[in-house]
């Protein structure tokens, strides 16, 4: 299989099923840290100082140090230290060290846009809800709630587009991401051996996948442009 | 019987004693102007007023009804408060207008989540006020499309259709371009037919004069001075009420 054209399907189908493993670790992280995000910005909010103090060191642990080395922790840590291997050694239990060392990572870095977003809210919207006899929680989800939402759709997508591409870290801990899927053919793999161009091709997908995400951004903040914050 | 009684009001922010016993009332219809310079208390007052601030001490009564008294020792909930201040209503110098709603939206919005009304008599109420203000085709309309003065308006709006007893106004006029100002204190006089009972801290001498049934003079925490309009404009008694009117009053 010298020719480019007959490597191409062969790569074309193993880069495709390692984007799959970076599009599920991609969606877990977002699912677990958007909401964990804002449980962690309520906490550093929080007016208990001991609560608040606590949550905002975590913050700056997480946000401090590589997402690698918390990578490595994560998968490592119970096993090498602990001599009690919780994740096992299969794809599984490497996905699954991945996706809390990236869930922790990015609620850490999402509390802090969310509060960003809610205290960008002025004052006087919350009173104004106060003098029309509103109680909190209806002025947090009827008022503050949307205004905080369309301030923090840039910052958001900003976050989230650099998601994508930090997904690849986790090819550290040998999740069969794409970034492992375009290596193997270097080292030799299915017939084909000592190619770098499928590991150069891998980031065509992360190109295209961050220019949809970026469409559906603009087309968000497009929606949210009814109003003025 | 006074609609509206305030007795003693003391607040302090820190150790600055910004409300050095304040003591009013007001009858229902009455419209009651507060003015004086900046850093005097007139708009803490009227925090007070809607449960924004807590007063240290005094109280305040509406009709005969206790609402607030500064030697009671527990505190009032969350609850609480916000069933007595709806005997009030602010309007903001900012407006404060909900920018995710439309007009209408801005002035059902409390009603229908306190379920005060019927959805159809909210809205019919709304668009009479909306009509009041002269915003009938705004109604659909965004804050961000209308101008200063034309969201002051809605504000007002959005502040009576909780049927407040009396209606506060902080400085109404205060972040609007001149050429807008008329417009507001319009609308504001256009209530005074409908007896709303109304309090207006204000900057808007001519419109103290000429629309207050009363006029209170503020300086330094305490009233100076408290009249009809022209006690307090034509023959004010005291030193810092003369300077302050001369001051506001000088012609370039």
């Amino acid at each position: 299989m010298n020719t480019f054209f007959e490597q191409f399907p062969i790569v074309f189908n193993a880069l495709n099923v390692g984007f799959l493993q970076t599009m599920k670790l991609f969606a877990v992280t977002l699912l677990g840290a958007i909401p964990l995000g804002l449980l962690i910005c309520f906490g550093s909010m929080s007016r208990f100082k001991p609560l608040s103090s606590v949550v905002r060191t975590i913050v700056w642990v997480v946000r401090g140090s590589p997402l690698m080395i918390q990578l490595l922790i994560v998968y490592y840590f119970p096993g090498l230290v602990l001599k009690t291997a919780i994740w096992g050694g299969g794809e599984h239990g490497r996905f699954i060290a991945a996706s809390i060392a990236f869930i922790l990572n990015y609620a850490c870095y999402f509390s802090e846009i969310y509060r960003g977003g809610i205290q960008g809210v002025p004052h006087g919207q919350q009173e104004a809800g106060q003098v029309l006899g509103l109680s909190r929680r209806q002025i947090f989800f009827k008022i503050t709630l949307l205004q905080m939402i369309k301030r923090i759709v840039p910052p958001m997508s900003n976050e989230i587009i650099t998601l994508v591409k930090d997904t690849s870290l986790a090819r550290i801990i040998a999740l069969q991401e794409i970034i492992w899927a375009g290596q193997a053919f270097m080292k030799g793999s299915q017939g084909i051996s000592g190619q770098i161009w499928p590991l150069f091709f891998t980031a065509v997908y992360y190109l295209v996948f961050s220019g949809i995400l970026t469409i559906l951004f603009s087309k968000l903040e497009k929606k949210l442009s009814y109003f003025k914050v | 019987m006074a609609l509206l009684r305030v007795e003693d009001i003391r607040k302090k922010f820190g150790k600055n004693e910004v409300l050095k016993g304040i003591s009013f009332s007001l009858e229902k219809g009455e419209v009651l102007a507060i003015i004086g310079s900046s850093g005097s208390g007139k708009t803490t007052l009227l925090r007070c007023l809607n449960f924004l601030e807590t007063p240290e001490q005094g109280r305040i009564f509406v009709g005969d009804e206790e609402l607030f008294d500064g030697e009671a020792n527990e505190k009032m909930s969350d609850e609480q408060i916000r069933v007595k201040r709806l005997h009030f209503g602010l309007v903001f110098q900012n407006f404060n207008l909900f920018p995710q709603y439309n007009i209408l939206q801005n002035v059902t919005l409390a009603p229908s989540l306190l379920k005060i009304d019927t959805p159809q008599n909210i809205e019919a109420h709304a668009r009479e006020l909306i009509e009041k203000v002269g915003l009938t085709e705004k109604a659909a309309q965004y804050p961000c499309e209308l101008s200063g003065g034309q969201q002051q308006r809605v504000a007002i709006a959005r502040a009576l259709a909780m049927r407040p007893d009396i209606l506060c106004f902080d400085e109404p006029t205060s972040a609007l371009d001149p050429e807008l100002t008329g417009e507001v204190l319009k609308a504001i006089k256009g209530l005074k037919s409908g007896d709303s009972t109304m309090i207006v801290v204000t900057h808007e001498m001519e419109f103290a004069k000429n629309v207050a049934d009363r006029v209170i003079f503020m300086a330094d925490g305490v009233i100076e001075e408290e009249g009809t309009p022209a006690d307090v404009f034509d023959h004010p008694k005291s030193e810092k009420t003369r300077a302050f009117l001369q001051n506001s009053l000088e012609n370039f």
